[in-house]
């Protein structure tokens, strides 16, 4: 460690004003932020400290995020090797493919996200914020496995631009950047983004594990394939080489879906994390459960052929899609979200409620999480305001009654 | 008959006093028509030619009009003309007419029309309202094209109905963006060339 400090204090002075490297001053910051505890103190006033920065806090998400990460690659594997006819590759193989599979995205989000977050705080001579730690780890997760690389930095370019820079950056932006990049790429190339090929990586990674789908593969995600059933009951769900599945299978993640988001039990988890540190809002998680919940149950209440999504069991509703992957990463986001506490579970609520609604009520979306939490976003503003306000009015009459 | 006024009157509305870039009027319209360049070139030559010739007629006949009413009169003349460009249209271009439908006939609620008469003809002689309306008309048709231009060569690939994006691309896996023919990215892209205008004009930016 010593070595380090001692090569960075050397090199400090060319970063500086007037040295050879000063364009690249908050390279440098950020890089001793990130090596060393900053050794800068505030100077007014007396403050609590806590080792909880927002490093740490980012840092925790991301350590919630690493089982759902881990088990995706395997799943990609998984599926890979089930639409190939090769069931019984060993478990390390496949999430070696998954491995192989993800790197290339997650990659690809952190040098666009990054790049365009150090020359945005280059310019405006402002320390590096550390909120893309996270984002640039739910982009992978959240965006199919076939989509083009070039797809994802167009969208993460756009999502870090339009959605965090232009509004002040990390803690200022109205949407979550992740769910920004995968609407962009849901409406701009919406052919890569649902369907059969979407889900289901058949070509090989890096050289490993090239094949031919065998014939009864079908790469369509349970969801999509409640989307386009026929009748007044639930054709029976399979996986990608027409075996049939349980909700058990999906609480599990053996479905296909975007890598991330198909096991509960790992999200799950990663919740466990996110609640026992308290870095995510409980009251958020809980109510986007419920809200989900309450929808799922009232369209079962009365099933019709129409919309064939009213067909699925309220709680089995939860396990498919991305809806517990918004819910625990998404809707929790502290930036985007209500703040007040009676607004965190009405904001979570309708989160629930909409999911539910645009994924059996619009029969172009086969899933609702990511419009639901955008749009929530866009109003969790107004729900706080609204609380505080008639909080405020509610103690005033409590004063004039006095 | 160059005169100072009139320079102003014709230049100014280009950029300085640009109606879409500065005023933010208009947008509607730039929003609605401009998904692709064909029908954008249309419109935007329709406005100029509408506002030229209202701006004209208002200024002949402004010491005439009695203030009381005069919105009225504008409309009918604006309205009058109006009608013209839009049969000249259906009769000899009917396809871009028919893409425009009723963007053509809501240039008599363009803010920029009643803007520049109320301001302009009603107080300047015909030479310099003509060049105003010239002006006006050409730095919104300017912002039209670049928003169809950037818009048509993303979304379809083509610029006109050519195709400019070759062929090699798409064989390499580009695609067209949807999103870009989806209003949303209209506003974006007329976002963009604000902040590109007031980064270059930084006495345009607010405090």
């Amino acid at each position: 460690m010593n070595i380090l400090r001692k090569y960075m204090n050397k090199i400090q002075p060319q970063f500086r004003p007037g040295g050879k490297l000063a364009k690249l001053e908050s390279v440098y910051d950020g890089m001793e932020t990130f090596l060393f505890t900053p050794n800068t103190t505030s100077r007014c006033g007396a403050h609590i400290h806590d080792g909880n920065d927002m490093k740490r806090t980012m840092i925790t998400v991301v350590v919630a995020l690493l089982p759902a990460l881990l088990f995706g690659m395997y799943n990609i594997g998984l599926q890979h090797y089930l639409a190939i006819g090769q069931p019984d590759a060993t478990w390390l193989t496949m999430w070696t493919f998954g491995l192989l599979a993800m790197l290339p995205v997650i990659v690809v989000s952190y040098v666009v996200g990054l790049g365009i977050e150090f020359i945005g705080a280059q310019i405006h001579h402002k320390e590096i914020q550390e909120g893309f730690l996270v984002t640039g780890m739910l982009i992978p997760m959240i965006v199919p496995i076939n989509t083009p690389l070039w797809m994802v930095a167009v969208a993460t370019a756009f999502a870090v631009i339009f959605a965090k820079e232009v509004f002040g950056g990390t803690g200022m932006n109205i949407f979550n950047v992740a769910l920004i990049t995968r609407a962009v790429l849901f409406f701009g190339y919406p052919s890569r983004m649902s369907g059969d090929e979407a889900f289901v990586k058949i070509d090989s990674a890096f050289g490993m594990g090239q094949g031919t789908p065998v014939d009864a593969f079908s790469g369509a995600t349970p969801l999509g394939q409640v989307a386009t059933n026929v009748g007044d009951t639930l054709q029976p769900l399979h996986n990608v080489v027409g075996e049939p599945i349980s909700t058990c299978d999906a609480f599990m993640g053996f479905i296909a879906g975007s890598p991330g988001e198909t096991s509960m039990l790992a999200i799950l988890i990663g919740a466990a994390i996110l609640l026992i540190t308290g870095v995510a809002s409980w009251r958020v998680m809980c109510s986007v459960f419920a809200g989900g919940l309450a929808m799922a149950a009232l369209v079962h209440i009365a099933p019709t052929a129409t919309y064939p999504a009213t067909l699925i069991d309220p709680l089995a509703q939860l396990c498919y899609g991305g809806f517990a992957f918004a819910a625990v990463f998404m809707a929790t986001d502290p930036v985007t979200g209500a703040r007040t506490r009676i607004g965190q579970y009405i904001y979570g609520f309708l989160i629930g409620v909409f999911a539910i609604l645009i994924r059996v009520y619009n029969n172009g979306f086969p899933e609702g999480a990511m419009l639901a939490v955008l749009l929530m976003n866009a109003f969790a503003p107004l729900i706080d305001h609204c609380v505080v306000s008639f909080n405020i009015k509610r103690r005033l009459k409590r004063a004039a009654n006095k | 008959m160059i005169s100072k006024k009139s320079k102003e009157a014709f230049f100014n509305p280009l950029s300085k006093d640009n109606p879409v870039l500065v005023q933010i009027l208009g947008i509607c319209s730039t929003l609605a028509v401009t998904a692709s360049l064909e029908p954008a070139i249309v419109m935007g030559i329709s406005v100029i030619v509408v506002m030229a010739l209202s701006n004209v007629i208002i200024s002949l006949i402004r010491n005439t009009i009695p203030t009381t009413i005069r919105i009225i009169v504008q409309l009918v003349v604006v309205a009058a003309l109006v009608i013209c460009v839009q049969q000249f249209l259906v009769a000899y271009d009917y396809d871009v007419s028919k893409q425009l439908s009723v963007f053509i006939g809501l240039i008599i609620t363009n803010c920029i029309l009643m803007g520049r008469l109320e301001a302009f003809a009603l107080n300047n002689g015909p030479w310099p309202s003509f060049l105003d309306g010239i002006g006006n008309g050409l730095g919104y048709t300017i912002i039209l094209v670049i928003v169809a231009a950037v818009r048509e060569l993303f979304g379809s690939g083509s610029l006109l109905g050519f195709q400019v994006i070759p062929q090699w691309c798409y064989d390499h896996g580009y695609e067209n963006n949807g999103l870009m023919i989806l209003p949303p990215m209209a506003l974006i892209t007329v976002a963009c060339i604000i902040w590109v205008h007031r980064a270059r004009n930084p006495e345009l930016m607010d405090n």
